[in-house]
């Protein structure tokens, strides 16, 4: 579509590319003063300003943050917890889509119905944490994978994806002698490598991300995630100042928070750009009904 | 007549349907024996369902006892409705109640239009390249957690060396406690979820806009219709129908007002603004050990959550959209 080159619509657009342009930056801006000030020497910081860009370039702030060992051990932590979870959830998922998928199944409407029934409600935050309880999983790691283990809007885009998947393949494998486990891991799941690649995407950011369930289930510090090690760092302590109540929590200088927000925000900004190829597919694959 | 030519008949369809029942027994059995893969596979899930999801539904049955651990479900006493009792007698209730409601309408009133809006911008821009680029940027802030887009804002406004707060001084002398002050900080959670979703969020608009058909835009420039005009009476409407059904579901959604983000930024000094149902039940049970009444309120919060959802999905379909579920 082309429009005439009046000055009305001149104007129209240099207002729009450049109010586009701002929101844009606002988007990121926040990233690279962060970035920016973590790179900073601390007196310089203690001078005020915007800093876009380190004027004294100073590592002061991360040579403190690796000298500690709390650090490393949250990123490992975080590490852990995104491999192995994002392992189970893909594992699970496609595990019960497949099977969920075969029309002929006897029983897939009730198992499909009791599924999405979940997702409408849910038996709330207090029974789950008692059941979690039971199992004996709280203070472990598991109890940050397992617990969310399937997703079940997930699991609902991924059997209509596994649908799609002509039955021709299949069938002609199964006559070679393959079961259903075998055409489940040699012949569908290598087929749908992309739609893997979104969900291992989307299930390793949450895993990443995820925080509630480690101050829910996890009462050890050196168990816990790095977003957990953030709140206590950043938001925790700031929010206590002027309460006196709580002087147990340590002040930690600007550049040193900045410097752990880096850490628990640099694994997203590095996949980005792969997530960036495949999420808009994702959304798509979200919007096939079946 | 016809109503018993019907009877007859559906009595006929019955009784072959009997006798088909005979041999769908075994077929029943060749067929589960066919997939007995299939079953196997299903297994890990239909357990993972039931135990961390059907069992905590079972477990709601604490809301009405005077649920103690060690006791168990089968041992702990009952107390019938006393929770809820306490909970609707309870001053809190309206705190809690009007916290919730006002959080999730001013989502709504000052969240929800700025993806559209932002998506309609987008939709203007002729440049395929900047268009690509803007987007690139605004969906960033959607894959960071809220534990830092929260420190992100921490750091930018704390009264300490935070930018916005040090330029709020040199233009007017003041600081503003944008962190601890309880009036600021409904506008901070908006704010803050604004920041994270609203590039995220224009996704779903840029598809329906791209389903407009381009011939009512060429017909309307011989009209004589401009920029304005078109975007008025073709490109909105266009995208009428996503804009409803999409209004409608965050509607269902009423009462979910982000519990993680709100439960980072609370703070002692901004409880009374800020403590919603969710909260509650988080101190009430976890902090404080009142399981029973802490269930009580979650299963009631979860009860008019799924009235909404349901309300809204009823009203879908009546506006002629397919529904969610």
């Amino acid at each position: 579509m082309k429009y005439d080159k009046t000055w009305g619509n001149r104007l129209f657009d240099w207002i729009n590319y450049s109010l586009l342009l701002i929101i844009a930056l606002l988007c990121v801006l926040p990233f690279v003063y962060v970035l920016a000030v973590s790179f900073t020497s601390p007196q310089e910081v203690v001078k005020g300003g915007i800093i876009l860009f380190p004027k004294q370039w100073s590592l002061t702030a991360y040579e403190y943050i690796f000298s500690t060992n709390t650090l490393w051990r949250s990123m490992l932590v975080s590490i852990y917890i995104t491999v192995v979870g994002t392992f189970i959830n893909l594992l699970m998922t496609s595990l019960m889509a497949y099977p969920l998928a075969k029309q002929t199944l006897r029983g897939r409407g009730p198992i499909l119905l009791g599924v999405l029934f979940t997702m409408l409600f849910s038996g709330g935050l207090i029974p789950t944490y008692f059941v979690v309880k039971e199992l004996h999983l709280t203070n472990t790691l598991w109890s940050l994978m397992i617990p969310s283990a399937i997703s079940a809007f997930n699991l609902i885009v991924l059997k209509n994806f596994f649908q799609q998947i002509p039955d021709g393949l299949e069938d002609s494998a199964k006559i070679d002698g393959c079961n259903d486990v075998g055409v489940l891991f040699r012949i569908v799941l290598p087929l749908s490598m992309p739609a893997m690649a979104t969900f291992s995407l989307f299930y390793a950011v949450a895993h990443w991300n995820q925080f509630f369930n480690a101050i829910l289930y996890i009462n050890d510090n050196t168990k816990w995630p790095i977003q957990v090690l953030l709140r206590e760092i950043v938001i925790l302590a700031q929010s206590r100042i002027g309460d006196t109540s709580m002087d147990d929590v340590e002040i930690q200088p600007l550049t040193i928070r900045m410097a752990v927000i880096v850490f628990a925000t640099l694994p997203i900004l590095v996949v980005y750009p792969f997530l960036q190829k495949h999420f808009a597919k994702g959304v798509m694959l979200g919007s096939v009904k079946g | 007549m016809k109503v018993k030519l019907a009877h007859s008949a559906a009595v006929k369809a019955e009784a072959a349907s009997s006798a088909r029942g005979r041999r769908r027994e075994s077929g029943l059995l060749r067929s589960v024996l066919r997939d007995k893969w299939l079953y196997a596979m299903l297994l890990p899930g239909i357990i993972y369902f039931i135990v961390f999801k059907y069992v905590p539904m079972y477990g709601i049955l604490m809301a009405f006892q005077d649920y103690k651990p060690h006791l168990g479900i089968w041992g702990s006493e009952w107390v019938g409705i006393k929770h809820f009792d306490r909970f609707f007698s309870e001053p809190q209730f309206l705190r809690l109640f009007r916290n919730t409601i006002l959080l999730a309408v001013y989502n709504i009133v000052f969240f929800f239009p700025l993806p559209i809006v932002l998506a309609l911008m987008l939709n203007e821009v002729r440049r395929e390249r900047f268009k690509r680029f803007v987007q690139t940027l605004v969906y960033i802030p959607h894959f960071v957690s809220w534990v830092v887009v929260v420190g992100i804002f921490y750091m930018l406004l704390t009264t300490e060396n935070g930018v916005l707060n040090e330029l709020i001084y040199r233009m007017t002398g003041n600081k503003i406690a944008f962190l601890l002050d309880p009036d600021w900080f409904r506008t901070m959670i908006v704010s803050q979820s604004i920041w994270k979703e609203v590039g995220w969020g224009t996704i779903i608009f840029l598809a329906a806009l791209s389903g407009v058909d381009m011939q009512l835009y060429e017909a309307s420039r011989i009209d004589g219709a401009g920029r304005w005009r078109q975007m008025w009476h073709i490109t909105l409407p266009g995208i009428r129908s996503t804009i409803i059904i999409l209004l409608i579901l965050r509607l269902g959604n009423f009462l979910d007002s982000g519990f993680e983000h709100i439960f980072l930024m609370l703070a002692p000094t901004n409880r009374d603004v800020g403590d919603v149902f969710d909260t509650y039940v988080y101190v009430k049970g976890l902090t404080q050990m009142q399981y029973g009444y802490s269930a009580a309120v979650g299963l009631f919060k979860s009860i008019v959550g799924l009235t909404l959802v349901l309300g809204a999905n009823w009203l879908a379909k009546r506006f002629g959209q397919e529904g969610v579920y």
